[in-house]
């Protein structure tokens, strides 16, 4: 699905991904976890192709493509879709609008007609129900005056709309309560089949009881120093990053 | 050459051209049009000197674009003028600056009086120029000598007009010609009116239009105007448009700015009596190297009244857009009202956008804000449509859009929203 190596990327002239290796094939779960300022987000945010960051060394293929070569617009319509850790709030753009917009954009790369107007509102009455979002905020501005909590699960929607091939969720538990987790959750492994991927990108274990992972990746410092099974995850919870710090820094 | 004698150059130059064709008017008071002639003579066309007209130099405008103002204006048919038509509303036109009874739809309405300016009574004429003055801007003076035979509208105490009545201020020439239209709009106590103006142009020549339309609206009135430009590349525009609103009165006005090389408005609005409001709203769109300066002032002279203003503008290109809003409360206005509000979005780094809130308060019992800002598109929200598979291009025309349908909501006309929103995602 998609293959990243030795990528190194930086903002402002400052190196915050030092050579990560990563391989995610269809129907597998990665998690990728780490302290604060490790480079979780930098990672999603590179692959989702935003400008504000150089891609200085390394390579992703996606789907056999060239991902870095791609437009940002252009690799969500190969498949890649971010939820986002903090979703835009646009106001005047009604998610019905925008997401009829996206969908069909994207037919259109892949040479499909433009989906019926009657398939789509059911398809979104359909995909509502699986993340409980109220009909109200769909007809809404997109994500305007959203809780945090409502705002994650119209991430969840939109990925249910747009069925993404891999999906890197970004922070999604965060701010998170535990209904709202468990739905989000939900959302998430109903999407979940043998030809698509998921990678979370989390702090905590927590999310984690919810969506199993099969890998457990720990970043630190722009690289991955440890990958494991699920019960990496467990481990770091009980030991803390602490020990995870300390044992990198005498191996540096 | 000194620069007064450059003004006065320009002005005279043109004033001999106009006087040539220029017919006798019978309606404005003979007091007035001298007044006229001295502000002319005394202040000229107006420059970039002039604090009014910073940013809008009409007197260059003018050198440059009509050394020669010829004055070749043709008539029209019914059939040119139907694409201009809205369906729903009674239709009226003003060819070149002269209201036209011909082109016109018979008007059917109970209470409606339309006459052009020079049928009017004794009574009527008393109202003309009493509320644009040829002292306070030389191209309302340069209208009170010039204009030519325009309109006048009136809705009859008590009447609520159920249609729109829709003017189409229409000129046609084919040589460089200035026009000088001039209508007065009289809602009568307790009467209401939904109103819209169109400007176009239909010629294949440049024409500078000087617009002047006052409005008066009497106790309890209600007016709810449009004010839509689309006079396209060949045109210079001033529209000068004078309201004085009275007690209960309710005034508001939605101009739409889609094309027209030079367009200036000046919205003076005199809430004349206590517990009035007036609502000025305003969306302008400017591309290559078009220039859209709104002038407004609102003038609270009586207490208890409320005035809202929400301005938005996109400047492409080398294009230039200005908001200045100008708000009096006067010593007596205590328990005033007033809000202002511009925000404009700078498509390129060439494009230039002058904002400039004035808000003079002689009242200790107010409320006024205003708020502006003026920034490129956000590039969050930019990033976040193109994460799901938006093009650059549709992205940008969403926000776009989204940004402009705080003023397009406005629009209570279906026929007129709908026309503007199509309008407007092909300008962009």
């Amino acid at each position: 699905m998609i293959t990243i190596k030795n990528l190194h990327a930086s903002v402002d002239g400052k190196e915050i991904l030092r050579g990560i290796n990563l391989e995610v094939k269809a129907g597998e779960v990665h998690a990728i976890m780490g302290p604060n300022g490790s480079g979780k987000s930098t990672l999603s945010s590179v692959l989702a192709g935003r400008e504000d960051y150089e891609v200085t060394e390394g390579e992703v293929t996606f789907n056999g493509k060239n991902l870095l070569e791609l437009s940002t617009e252009d690799r969500a319509r190969e498949g890649l879709f971010l939820a986002f850790q903090y979703p835009i709030e646009i106001p005047g753009v009604s998610n019905i609008n925008f997401l009829r917009t996206a969908l069909n954009e994207i037919r259109h790369y892949h040479g499909q007609e433009e989906i019926p107007a009657k398939d789509f509102l059911a398809l979104v009455k359909e995909k509502q129900k699986l993340v409980e979002l109220d009909v109200k905020l769909t007809n809404r501005s997109v994500n305007e005056g959203f809780s945090g909590g409502e705002k994650k699960r119209n991430e969840i929607f939109q990925m249910a709309m747009l069925n993404p091939k891999l999906a890197i969720l970004d922070e999604t538990d965060s701010g998170l309560d535990i209904d709202a987790l468990r739905i989000v959750a939900q959302g998430v492994n109903t999407l979940k089949s043998k030809e698509n991927a998921t990678i979370l990108i989390t702090h905590y274990q927590r999310l984690l009881d919810y969506i199993v992972p099969d890998y457990v990746h720990i970043l630190y410092k722009g690289r991955i120093v440890k990958s494991g099974g699920k019960e990496l995850a467990l481990e770091l919870e009980a030991k803390g990053y602490d020990e995870i710090k300390k044992e990198f820094e005498i191996a540096e | 050459m000194s620069l007064a004698e450059t003004k006065s150059a320009v002005t005279q130059q043109l004033m001999e051209s106009l006087q040539k064709q220029a017919p006798k008017i019978a309606f404005i008071p003979d007091a007035e049009i001298v007044s006229a002639i001295r502000q002319l003579e005394e202040k000229g066309i107006p420059n970039n000197k002039h604090e009014d007209y910073k940013y809008c130099n009409i007197e260059a405008c003018i050198r440059r674009e009509f050394k020669s103002v010829e004055q070749s204006f043709q008539s029209l048919g019914i059939e040119d003028i139907a694409a201009y038509k809205i369906d729903e509303a009674i239709n009226l036109v003003v060819l070149n600056g002269a209201y036209s009874a011909e082109l016109s739809e018979k008007v059917i309405a109970k209470g409606i009086s339309i006459k052009s300016l020079n049928d009017i009574s004794g009574k009527e004429k008393d109202l003309i120029a009493s509320q644009a003055k040829s002292f306070s801007d030389s191209l309302i003076a340069l209208n009170t000598v010039f204009c030519n035979n325009g309109l006048f509208f009136k809705v009859e105490k008590n009447n609520a007009i159920p249609m729109p009545v829709h003017i189409i201020y229409i000129n046609n020439t084919d040589k460089p010609s200035l026009s000088n239209s001039r209508s007065f709009i009289h809602i009568e106590t307790g009467s209401e009116l939904t109103l819209i103006e169109s400007f176009v142009n239909a010629g294949t020549g440049k024409v500078f239009s000087n617009y002047v339309s006052e409005k008066l609206l009497d106790e309890n009135a209600k007016l709810t105007c449009y004010t839509f430009q689309n006079e396209g590349a060949a045109s210079y525009s001033v529209h000068t448009n004078s309201v004085k609103v009275n007690r209960y009165a309710n005034y508001s006005n939605t101009t739409l700015t889609l094309s027209g090389e030079l367009v200036r408005n000046n919205h003076n609005v005199e809430l004349a009596a206590s517990n009035c409001e007036a609502h000025l709203n305003g969306l302008f769109l400017t591309k290559g190297t078009q220039l859209v300066d709104n002038h407004t002032l609102i003038d609270h002279q009586m207490p208890n009244c409320e005035s809202n203003e929400l301005y938005k503008g996109i400047a492409s290109g080398k294009s230039s857009g200005t908001f200045n809003g100008k708000i009096f409360v006067r010593k007596d206005a205590q328990k005033t009202n007033a809000y202002q509000s511009s925000k404009n979005i700078l498509l390129s780094d060439d494009a230039t956008i002058n904002t400039k809130p004035q808000l003079e308060i002689y009242a200790d019992d107010v409320k006024c804000s205003h708020g502006t800002s003026t920034g490129k598109i956000d590039t969050d929200a930019l990033f976040y449509l193109k994460a799901r598979g938006i093009g650059e291009e549709s992205a940008r025309k969403l926000l776009l859009q989204a940004f402009a349908e705080e003023v397009i909501e406005k629009i209570e006309v279906e026929s007129l929203k709908e026309r503007i929103l199509q309008l407007f995602e092909k300008t962009l």
